[in-house]
């Protein structure tokens, strides 16, 4: 039997629930061991899912978080954050993303009574910095956070990697791949 | 503080106690992620930062009211067999548990509240309750929650509400998870239907231990999938609404077997007795799912002077790390089975057994030839 993410002989069977019914999904060695038991929270999962095609994609030009230096191609490729300053960097098209992942885009619950522990409130803001010295003179450079429809399925295929649904992840991957310009290869 | 030995040598409140529809509904957690402001979230910073803000914040959590004289521990001083006692104890997730330098857990006495240091983000706090009581377990982590705050600086923004490494926790932070023994519904193949319509109205059902998702033992697991948007007393009405719907379905679904398919129930749950009570040699999954069965005789009064707390800590002992803690050392696969059945045939013996029961009235003057009736 054929592994469910990759072409490899699947060796590992776990009976989920993928899309409201118990399924099984079978995944390879390599496959089941990115799915983060012995590696950090995932993370593996996430670069296993995502081919390195697409790492390089937009290194032109990049928005790039301040604080911490995460760039937006990360944030695409592992679907998460790297630190809490880069809500603001990447304030464009979380909208969005967060529309489709939740009820609301405004927090309405619990908040510190401590003054202290309030963040200047994040306002928009949004730069592209060049990272790489490769096309300086380049014109308005198109926008790094994806077309909706690509950041929907980038949202689900985030939620699929963090609840192990490999069978829906490796549907949705393959999904955003054929999205992806081609422009970039 | 409290020393490995101790914690797991006393069984949780949790495990122990009965809470509202505790024959349906195992225990009720609810989790609060949190950061801190200026450090990257723990995926995306560097060893020495996740060091220097676990030694900022690790006195400062072991200091909670909560939290004193509890149990402490760094990562790097934890062998792999007790972070894994620890995973399959609920105290720490499994992700936590495959990291090491920069990491800590620091449990409460009762060990009904565990708050995991840079874990996906800063702070995981948990709390658990038997039964079903999310409200219970959100108060809990909520005062602790309050009084971290007063002392660290959050990172909290007035429109996302709390920054979380992942975009799916923003907001609220709270993950809200019941989890359910539901062996009539899969018995009765009503399962997959009631699954779906969780699924519909935007909570995940998950396996026994969430991450694997392997739906053994007939235990499920339900939570909040959205973090934004609704504040934490309304996602855990929703949840408790569905869930109470779900017990309610259950608890039908066992009468009617026990009405109208008590032959079969009585077989399956026999046979589950015997081989636990006889069996030299079982594995992790056959041992779920036949004390799944017991348990549920136990909840239909058809095995005798069976204790639910009984199995409820047999579910847990016989889980391999625990197997190895209470061996001392690594176990192969094939040791394991054969301790699980060792432990699970003597914890057994007080229990009467479904056979010497007083049969039914369906079965008295059961003398007559079998051809006889049918
Ligand atoms: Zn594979
Ligand atoms: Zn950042």
């Amino acid at each position: 039997m054929k592994c469910d993410v990759c072409e490899n002989e699947a060796t590992v069977f776990l009976t989920q629930i993928i899309n409201g019914q118990m399924t099984t999904v079978n995944l390879c060695e390599t496959c089941s061991k990115a799915k983060g038991v012995t590696e950090e929270t995932g993370f593996g999962l996430a670069e296993a899912f995502l081919s390195p095609s697409h790492r390089t994609e937009s290194d032109t030009m990049e928005i790039v978080c301040d604080a911490c230096g995460f760039t937006a191609s990360q944030l695409k490729k592992i679907g998460r954050m790297g630190c809490p300053e880069c809500y603001a960097a990447f304030r464009d098209g979380l909208d969005g993303l967060l529309r489709n992942m939740h009820k609301g885009t405004r927090h309405v619950g619990k908040r510190p009574s401590h003054t202290s522990a309030v963040a200047p409130q994040i306002l928009p803001r949004q730069r592209a910095t060049s990272v790489k010295e490769a096309s300086p003179s380049a014109p308005v450079v198109p926008p790094v956070v994806p077309p909706p429809d690509v950041a929907k399925l980038r949202a689900e295929l985030d939620l699929a990697v963090s609840e192990e649904r490999y069978e829906d992840a490796a549907k949705l991957k393959s999904e955003i791949e054929s999205l992806q310009p081609k422009a970039s290869k | 503080m409290m020393r490995f030995a101790t914690l797991i040598k006393n069984p949780a409140d949790w495990m122990k106690g009965a809470g509202p529809h505790s024959d349906v509904v195992m225990t009720s957690r609810v989790r609060l992620a949190r950061n801190l402001r200026g450090y990257p979230f723990p995926g995306f910073s560097q060893e020495r930062q996740r060091i220097e803000l676990l030694e900022r914040a690790r006195p400062v959590v072991e200091e909670l009211p909560e939290m004193r004289d509890g149990y402490s521990e760094d990562y790097t001083e934890l062998s792999k067999i007790r972070k894994q006692v620890l995973v399959e104890r609920h105290l720490v997730s499994r992700e936590h548990a495959a990291r090491s330098s920069g990491c800590a857990v620091v449990v409460d006495r009762k060990q009904s509240i565990s708050i995991m240091i840079n874990e996906e983000d800063h702070f995981r706090i948990q709390g658990i309750r038997p039964g079903l009581n999310l409200t219970s377990a959100f108060e809990v982590v909520d005062r602790v929650d309050t009084e971290l705050e007063g002392l660290l600086p959050y990172a909290f923004d007035p429109k996302l509400g709390y920054l979380t490494a992942c975009p799916t926790n923003l907001g609220t932070g709270m993950r809200a998870s019941v989890m359910l023994h539901l062996p009539a519904l899969v018995l009765t193949e009503q399962i997959n239907p009631v699954i779906k319509a969780i699924g519909k109205i935007g909570l995940a059902v998950r396996g026994l231990y969430g991450e694997g998702t392997e739906a053994l033992g007939n235990l499920f697991q339900i939570s909040n999938q959205h973090t934004l948007g609704e504040a934490e007393p309304e996602i855990i009405a929703q949840i408790e609404k569905v869930i109470e719907g779900v017990v309610r379905s259950e608890v039908t679904a066992r009468a009617k077997l026990k009405e109208d398919h008590q032959t079969m129930l009585r077989d399956q749950i026999g046979r589950a007795f015997a081989i636990l009570r006889y069996a030299h040699i079982l594995t992790s999954k056959e041992a779920l799912n036949l004390l799944s069965m017991l348990r549920l005789g136990a909840d239909l009064d058809l095995v005798g002077n069976c204790d639910r707390s009984l199995i409820d800590m047999l579910l847990l002992e016989i889980q391999p790390a625990h197997l190895q803690l209470n061996a001392a050392r690594e176990l192969s696969p094939e040791e394991r089975d054969s301790m699980r059945a060792d432990l699970t045939r003597t914890r057994l013996q007080s229990i009467d057994g479904p056979g010497s029961f007083p049969p039914s009235q369906s079965n008295n003057g059961g003398t007559t030839s079998p051809t006889h009736d049918e």
